[in-house]
């Protein structure tokens, strides 16, 4: 099964820890809202998607597959 | 089969264990904690989680298979450990060996000796228990008298405001988190929490209590009086580390540990054992000679790994010195909600001279990035609102990085 980034949109407070760990799969727009720019990332992408699901505040991301 | 003990049960402790397992670490992992709750996330337990329902499933951290034969022994403490023997002794007597040790006890919310001041009515807010006990004192109307004007202070005040509460906050500084982000930005949180509704009374101490029927009547040092249905301390922390007593370890602060997390003896680092999370007081050239411990959220992950990492090649037998000479120089960051006031803070604000803050973006009264130097070194940044602005000095704290006009 493919790698699956969900983020629970009602969870997200747009801290952007997750940036920091994934910035090719998370971005904060210029409202400073979070973007999630690939939801199917490669799996070359699976411990920096794990290390952005790791240090969210509010643990907001979870990861399918 | 080896075992790696692991005493206490938050966050740094889940993240040491995953950490042993991601760097081929396959034997036994045994996790002895005192609350019987599974590792899950406190910052929500004095903003969201007591504004509303409260519940294990919102709060634990998810399980990653990798963890799955972790075994959790919840509810059960660790009283006493020998280092030199390689064991631990828990509160039913039972003694465990290990080839590992993690200490990740944490840190209890302190508890304010007041004269008389032995009421149901006083609460703190740290563990799950703590904040289902609370929630449903917080009713409207309710007089809630909080102790202490740091962050915790500050979130559980502007919750309890929300809930309807009629909230006093009162603490022996004269500004509300003065001490980590210093006067003028304290002074504007002042102003906007006054504004909301909250009722400080500063530069105070409670010098007794007494029970009257249903409410307490709390003595202030200045004289005055002030009444409460509740009361809610959050005065800071006392590290939960007399478990190690006996070990030759410097326990004044947390624990002392080199940069591999490993307690010091007369100066010479114990192999085997890791100290994580709150407990720990380690070097951090990032911000100058010393060691710090830090009780910001990412301190947990940052420390569990780099625990793990020093742990697990020793128990492999792979490239311990190696990782041991890595370099460890995390750098803190925090955030507080406080009605609309998005808090955050990247570094050591608190190791900026006095006259060394600046605003750097923004304005004060309104939305604004302020800077926390040393000299002419960025110690650490502090953003109300602005996190997209904030998080871009992430990298540019520290000593040796980016200088700040």
């Amino acid at each position: 099964m493919a790698l699956k980034v969900v983020v629970d949109m009602n969870v997200c407070q747009d801290h952007g820890q997750c940036v920091f760990a994934a910035p090719q799969v998370f971005q904060l727009d210029d409202d400073g809202r979070l973007v999630v720019l690939i939801e199917e990332p490669d799996e070359s992408l699976r411990a920096a998607v794990e290390d952005a699901a790791d240090v969210c505040p509010v643990q907001a991301i979870s990861i399918k597959g | 089969m080896s075992r790696v003990l692991i005493a206490g049960a938050g966050m740094a402790a889940l993240r040491t264990a995953e950490a042993l397992r991601a760097c081929g670490y396959s034997d036994e992992i045994v996790v002895v904690g005192d609350e019987k709750y599974p590792p899950y996330n406190r910052p929500p337990l004095s903003k969201e989680a007591l504004a509303g329902e409260p519940t294990l499933e919102q709060l634990a951290f998810r399980q990653k298979a990798s963890t799955e034969d972790v075994v959790w022994r919840l509810g059960e403490t660790v009283v006493s450990a020998d280092l030199a023997g390689r064991t631990v002794a828990l509160a039913s007597g039972e003694v465990l060996a290990w080839d590992a040790l993690v200490a990740a006890t944490g840190v209890r919310a302190r508890i304010l000796p007041i004269p008389g001041g032995d009421s149901v009515r006083r609460h703190v807010v740290r563990t799950l228990d703590d904040t289902l006990e609370l929630r449903p004192l917080l009713t409207p109307g309710a007089r809630v008298v909080i102790l202490g004007a740091g962050f915790i202070g500050c979130e559980v005040a502007a919750t309890a405001v929300r809930l309807g509460c009629e909230v006093t906050c009162v603490a022996l500084d004269p500004l509300p988190m003065l001490r980590p982000l210093g006067p003028d930005v304290a002074a504007e949180l002042l102003r906007r929490h006054e504004e909301r509704g909250i009722t400080f009374r500063l530069g105070v101490s409670v010098s007794a209590m007494a029970e009257n029927g249903t409410t307490v009547e709390l003595q202030l040092s200045d004289g005055s009086t002030v009444t409460a249905d509740v009361i809610v301390e959050a005065v800071g922390s006392v590290c939960a580390v007399s478990w190690l007593d006996g070990n030759g370890l410097d326990l004044r602060d947390g624990v002392l540990v080199d940069s591999a997390l490993r307690p010091l003896v007369n100066g010479s680092p114990v192999d085997g054992v890791a100290v994580v999370g709150d407990l720990a007081r380690f070097p951090n050239p990032l911000f100058g000679t010393g060691e710090w411990r830090v009780e910001h959220w990412s301190l947990p992950s940052d420390t569990g790994r780099r625990a793990g990492a020093v742990l697990g090649a020793r128990l492999v037998g792979e490239g311990y010195d190696e990782v041991v000479a890595l370099p460890f120089e995390p750098i803190p960051s925090f955030w507080s909600d406080q009605f609309d006031v998005r808090l955050k803070s990247y570094g050591m604000p608190g190791l900026a001279d006095p006259d060394g803050v600046r605003l750097l973006e923004g304005d004060l009264a309104d939305e604004c990035v302020i800077g926390y130097h040393r000299g002419s070194e960025l110690m650490g940044v502090v953003g109300i609102g602005m996190v997209r602005l904030v998080n871009s000095y992430r990298d540019k704290v520290g000593l040796g990085k980016v200088e700040s006009p």
